[in-house]
């Protein structure tokens, strides 16, 4: 290591330095700091000299050296002017380390600065991507306002660039154009309206963090490209998903109706819908009346899924949110086992996931009741660990499980994390209040615990004691004596004056000792802690009311003492208490009622989870972790009553049809998932020699089993790359016939019933298939335009009468269970290796177009 | 959208800083608008330092680090931060953000750091700072992670070798890589073109760890094998991989490196993937719970304290159960005693034990466990005198290994390569080793 820390430390010590900077740091020792120079001055003069010099060895060396005091902290601005001439050095490392300087410094040199501006719109226009984008990416980060406009026409040349890397790039300097000059929004809203048509899964998470952060509320601009998100979702990298997921949560919330009403009752019904055919049909015939789900909220909750699997824990959490506030509850179990399984990460992620299952499992008990043991604690989680843990078990504890954890929690008790000991007394006091059941079992195990030796447990045994037996005060004389005998030797304040309120509350079923716990109390009463002593004022002012003969002196000598407290709170206390209980000619009507005031039945405390008004805000953000609204929170909408209309997230082909090539186009129509198969066949037989020969021929094959419906889009497509002219006169049918289709959806009922007819083929066509075929038509209607399908209904309708029935039950069916669904398939990677880079490149467009596509909107 | 001004007045260390919507680094706000740096110092520094700034920090009672809590609300930011190898790595949010958003991607810095040089310590970046920088300008832009696959990393920024710099001062080449990454914008990001070896080798590890907790009289109150599959792929060109189980219904829940085609194994139960060059975890998974999980290794254990007097006795024997027929070697018991205890004395009839008397941690390391005669560690507590005697019984922490088992009995069935010619070198090793393995006493 040391050698390396030659080599690549700031000072030049190594061998690394040649001729200039050899000369320059002569002076100073390998292992010297900057501290041996006589003045930051000179130190500057020399890096000055070297950034003049003509070898880039030396440059660099001073550049490193220049990063390093960066990095201490130390001021580099004044050799501004000399570094930025660097700025358009021809050895790579150089001009990274001048970017980093110039990001750094720009803002408070801003006419220097200038002199740079030009080498970045040279570099714009640079044939090599890679060259454009970080031009981009380094223009956009300086700060200076004069150059705004320079900034905002890079954008927006950058956002039309053929190479999806700069496009992205645009996508970021957008937010950081944004944060300089906000009133550029409009404009800037303009170019993420154009790069969220972007199909490609390089540009999506980028443009829509960028919509995040500058119209949020613009929620319009995603209509169209909504599906083209959901399917580009699997392929994006999982930082874009985990931005991308949140978005669409949000726009669920306003777009679809809640897949919740009808779910109350549903976790029973449940269990018995597995078990006969017949209340199946039952069932769902009952469901369907109320609810059908939009395909397009099915399909964001189908192709989510598969992130769960993600090895990234946010985008695990993310898609565990969007379960939780967007799919129907009964769906919403699977998420329990991923969460489960983020706990074996790092403490950092289990802190942030444990909070959020808490939350969870408030609301949805069942969720997370298999897992129970997975939250059991061991003494070597963190503290804040521990007690999260002791919260989830809390939530979950039920009648069923109730004596495994309370046996658990007997070892947590005696932990020697005093803090998650007293914690554990907690939970069995919420355990106790929640199940009646074990009530009694709980109060004599924290009895128990009151002749522990540690302070801490007795204490906060006292005072968990204290509330349930204010819930069940009848029966419990024995437990307030030997609580009051208790005073004698516990002395932490709040654990007394819990014994001192219950001891008072209670003095009528204790009268003999309640006297004599006052009169040991006066006595000690000046050395009391405030709690305490107002409590003492309490209980005397009870004892007066109830038992005045044996009191009276007791408690006025009480009360004098308080009347010459330091303390005011007990002052005052002192001299509401005495005109209140001891009747004299001044004192009010009030005084008639003081036995009523102040031994009212009082309610009962509600032992409840802290986690509990966490609900109201979207699981997995920094909100929801503070329990505080965060800036920039975006709240969740409520569910519409009524789905806006849901036509607008349909899409015109129109970009469809330039991306085709015909080899893309056999691939677009078949599933993914049979493409690999069948290949692997393939390949299976011929061993190694399988190349994308034989993968060709295999797709070509199966375009022939495709049969009639891929004819249909071959030739449909077909047609389209022949002129331009055609293609876009094609367009205009088409926009024409979607105009028709939608102007009948919201037509007369007897169009809408044509309409619905329609649907219903596409359906069938889906339910007759099985689960591979059934992606293959999703894929097929994507490809297909509408006045297409219009057709196909013709060829299908007779099919359609048939299979109605069974068709209905299928597709309802599905609803419930999400594993009957295929997700429409996007090729994580492309099974290609050995492609010529052009080929490559048309199975990138094809990728790009199969994600792009949407299913054609069905409506059951 | 900015931070105040406050000028940071950090002598050494610090590089880590972050501002803005997400993740903002270091050198962007450093000084003028810079509030407070991230500091990759050990953490009695870092609190000191961090208590100049944000109140809260200073206020955090945690009186070990462990207990930090990951997030941090101040007046106007908030902290994230992640602790590893004894180094606090904080990111200053200003707006929302999802907090394993940023966790995660701490993390991932930290292993990058890891991967780069060797250790991620303070000295390891200290020397590095100018790495430490470059590396950071291509993770991050504007907050948002860039580039966080190593191999392209590593394309764009060789990683330091001592080799590697003598080359450079010679040839006054630098660590910075000349070609232009091309693997960013493919479609397979976390590959690395134009990848040549002359043995093409792939090698698996199957490591399954078990969790457990044992109760006093011996029962299991938990047990669960959790399982990793790490992969060293040292492969040329463009090799499309699948890997199949004997018996894949054992994995419940698995997590998958993003190179893993996901509907394969839906349809199929095979991992298919072009996988990364280089070592990279390919899955992790938890093999369901139905199955009754094998406990290795056994416990004795009488641990007691004697009441009013300053001694206790400690017997502790531990022996093979289940193996499987294979040797537990590598076994370590770690107790973490109660703060009254003083001193022990006690005598290993196998392995050597350290007690430390600041921590009260004692390490036992048995090494081998020989069925004939199993390993015991006894002897004499010493305590405070005066003070009580403990309420309970230290647990035990057990660590042990178990070369070639699958403790699970998941068994790889075959490995097929696809897309490339040669005949590469195939290997797979099992491990089964102790999680977190704790024995109640």
């Amino acid at each position: 290591m040391s050698s390396n820390s030659f080599a690549y430390n700031e000072q030049s010590g190594g061998g690394e330095a040649t001729e200039l900077g050899q000369e320059a740091t002569s002076t100073i020792s390998p292992s010297g700091a900057f501290g041996l120079f006589s003045s930051d001055l000179k130190k500057n003069e020399d890096l000055k000299q070297m950034l003049e010099s003509n070898k880039d060895s030396a440059k660099l060396d001073a550049m490193k050296r220049i990063v390093g005091m960066i990095a201490k902290g130390k001021n580099a601005s004044e050799l501004f002017p000399a570094v930025v001439k660097n700025v358009a050095s021809k050895n790579i490392e150089i001009k990274k380390l001048v970017y980093v300087y110039l990001v750094r410094y720009a803002e408070e040199q801003q006419d220097l600065a200038l002199l740079s501006i030009s080498t970045f719109q040279r570099a714009l226009k640079d044939p090599n991507q890679l060259i454009r984008a970080s031009a981009l990416r380094v223009l956009s980060s300086i700060r200076v306002p004069i150059i705004v406009p320079i900034m905002m026409l890079a954008i927006k040349e950058a956002a039309a660039d053929l190479s999806p890397y700069v496009r992205k790039n645009a996508a970021h300097a957008i937010q950081k154009l944004y944060s300089l000059d906000p009133e550029q929004k409009e404009m800037l809203i303009e170019v993420i309206e154009k790069l969220l048509k972007d199909k490609s899964i390089l540009v999506a998470g980028s443009v829509v963090m960028a919509f995040e952060e500058v119209c949020p509320d613009r929620i319009d601009l995603i209509h169209k490209n909504y599906r083209k998100l959901c399917n580009l979702l699997v392929d994006v990298e999982e930082w874009g998903q985990v931005v991308i997921i949140h978005m669409l949560t949000r726009y669920a919330r306003t777009q679809f109706v809640s897949p919740w009403r009808e779910d109350d009752g549903l976790e029973d019904n449940e269990k018995s819908f597995y078990d006969s055919d017949d209340e199946q049909k039952e069932k769902t015939d009952k469901r369907k009346k109320p609810y059908t789900m939009d395909p397009d909220h099915r399909l964001l909750i189908r192709n989510t899924k598969p992130l769960l699997q993600s090895r990234n824990a946010a985008v695990v959490m993310a898609v565990a949110q969007l379960y939780w506030h967007i799919s129907p509850k009964s769906e919403a179990g699977i998420i329990s086992k991923s969460l489960v399984r983020l706990l074996r990460s790092n403490r950092e992620v289990q802190y942030i996931v444990l909070q959020n299952i808490a939350t969870m499992s408030i609301q949805r008990k069942g969720m997370f009741e298999p897992y129970l043991k997975s939250f059991y604690v061991r003494s070597t989680d963190p503290t804040m660990i521990k007690t999260l843990k002791l919260e989830i078990l809390t939530n979950l504890a039920n009648e069923a499980n109730i004596s495994t954890l309370l046996r658990e929690f007997q070892t947590y008790v005696k932990s020697q994390d005093k803090q998650f000991a007293a914690a554990t007394i907690q939970t069995i006091g919420r355990c106790a209040t929640n199940i009646s059941e074990v009530t009694d079992t709980c109060l004599s195990g924290l009895v128990c615990l009151l002749s522990n030796r540690d302070e801490i447990v007795v204490a906060e045994s006292v005072v968990v004691i204290k509330k349930l037996l204010q819930m069940q005060p009848a029966q419990h004389g024995e437990i307030i004596k030997h609580m009051a005998k208790l005073l004698d030797s516990i002395t932490v304040p709040v654990a007394r004056a819990s014994i001192l309120w219950l001891i008072g509350e209670n003095c009528e079923r204790v009268p003999k000792i309640a006297p004599d716990v006052l009169r040991k109390m006066a006595k000690s009463f000046t050395s009391e802690d405030d709690l305490v002593k107002l409590q003492i004022l309490n209980l005397g002012a009870k004892l007066y009311l109830t038992n005045s003969k044996q009191t009276k002196l007791l408690t006025q000598y009480i009360l004098n003492l308080g009347k010459y407290d330091q303390n005011y709170d007990i002052r005052d206390r002192t001299r509401f208490i005495r005109q209140l209980i001891v009747p004299n000619e001044k004192s009010g009507a009030l005084s008639k009622y003081a036995k009523k005031i102040f031994l009212a039945q009082k309610p009962a405390p509600l032992l409840e989870s802290p986690f509990k008004d966490r609900d109201h805000f979207q699981l997995g953000t920094l909100s929801h972790t503070l329990n505080a609204k965060a800036a920039g929170y975006l709240e969740l909408s409520n569910w519409p009553e009524v789905a806006p209309d849901p036509s607008v997230r349909n899409v015109e082909v129109i970009d469809l049809a330039k991306e085709w090539t015909p080899a893309g186009k056999a691939k677009n129509e078949n599933p993914t998932k049979k493409f690999y198969s069948e290949s692997e066949e393939e390949e299976d037989s011929s061993d190694s020699s399988s190349d994308s020969g034989s993968e060709s021929g295999s797709e070509s094959g199966e375009e022939d089993e495709e049969g009639d419906s891929s004819e249909d889009s071959s030739e449909d497509s077909s047609s389209e790359p022949e002129s331009e002219s055609g293609h876009q006169s094609d367009t205009e049918n088409r926009r024409a016939a979607k105009r028709n289709s939608k102007t009948k959806g919201k037509g007369d009922s007897k169009d809408g019933k044509k309409e619905n007819e329609k649907s219903k083929t596409s359906d069938s066509s889906n339910a007759e298939s099985s689960s591979v075929e059934e992606s293959s038509s999703d894929s097929e209607s994507e490809s297909e335009s509408e006045s297409e399908s219009e057709s196909r209904k013709v060829t299908k309708e007779k099919e359609k009468k048939a299979k109605q029935d069974r068709n209905r039950l299928a597709t309802d069916a599905s609803l419930l269970d999400l594993d009957d669904f295929n997700p429409v398939s996007t090729p994580v990677a492309l099974p290609t290796p050995a492609l010529s880079p052009s080929l490559i490149a048309d199975l990138e467009g094809l990728n790009l177009s199969t994600s792009s596509s949407v299913i054609s909107p069905l409506r059951t | 959208m900015r931070a105040p001004e406050s000028k940071c007045t950090v002598e050494r260390g610090g590089f880590f800083q972050a501002v803005g919507k997400a993740i903002y680094w270091a050198l962007q706000l450093r000084g003028p608008h810079g509030l407070l740096s991230c500091l990759s110092l050990r953490p009695e520094r870092t609190r000191r330092r961090i208590t100049d700034r944000p109140r809260s920090w200073a206020q955090e009672k945690a009186a070990d680090v462990e207990n930090v809590p990951p997030v941090i609300s101040t007046p106007h930011h908030y902290l994230i931060s992640i602790y590893r190898d004894k180094l606090f790595f904080v990111s200053v949010i200003q707006t929302e953000v999802p907090p394993l958003f940023v966790i995660e991607f701490l993390h991932r810095v930290a292993d990058t750091f890891q991967d780069y040089f060797g250790e991620c310590s303070e000295a390891a970046i200290k020397d590095n700072v100018v790495i430490v920088y470059e590396l950071l300008e291509e993770m991050l832009d504007n907050g948002f992670p860039l580039a966080t696959e190593s191999n392209i990393l590593k394309e764009l920024i060789k990683p330091p070798t001592i080799l590697r710099s003598v080359v450079n001062s010679i040839t006054g080449s630098s660590n910075v890589g000349d070609t232009l990454p091309t693997g960013q914008l493919s479609n397979i990001p976390w590959r690395r073109a134009g990848v040549k070896y002359t043995n093409n080798e792939a090698y698996f590890d199957v490591v399954e760890e078990i969790d457990a907790i044992i109760d006093k009289s011996g029962s299991t109150v938990f047990a669960e094998i959790q399982g990793v599959i790490d992969a060293c792929i040292k492969l040329s060109g463009m090799p499309d991989l699948s890997l199949s189980f004997m018996n894949p219904r054992l994995l419940d829940d698995v997590s998958f490196h993003p190179c893993i085609r996901f509907k394969r194994w839906e349809s199929e139960r095979v991992l298919s993937f072009i996988p990364p060059d280089g070592n990279f975890r390919l899955i992790s998974y938890r093999v369901s719970s139905q199955n009754l999980v094998a406990i290795p290794v056994y416990v004795k254990h009488s641990i007691s304290f004697k009441e009013n007097s300053s001694c206790g006795r400690f017997d502790v024997t531990i022996g093979p159960k289940q193996n499987m027929g294979k040797t537990i070697e590598g076994v370590t018991v770690t107790v973490h005693m109660p703060k009254v205890v003083l001193n022990m004395n006690l005598t290993p009839t196998q392995g050597s034990y350290t007690f430390d008397p600041v921590t009260k941690v004692l390490t036992w390391d048995v090494g081998k466990i020989t069925p004939q005669k199993l390993p015991s560690l006894k002897g004499l507590v010493n305590l405070q005198s005066g003070a009580p005697k403990p309420e309970e019984n230290p647990s035990l922490n057990i660590q042990f290994k178990i070369q070639q088992l699958a403790i699970s009995g998941l068994k790889v069935n075959r490995l097929d390569m696809y897309g490339e010619k040669y005949k590469p070198f195939k290997g797979v090793k099992y491990v089964t080793k102790a999680g977190k393995f704790q024995v109640r006493t």
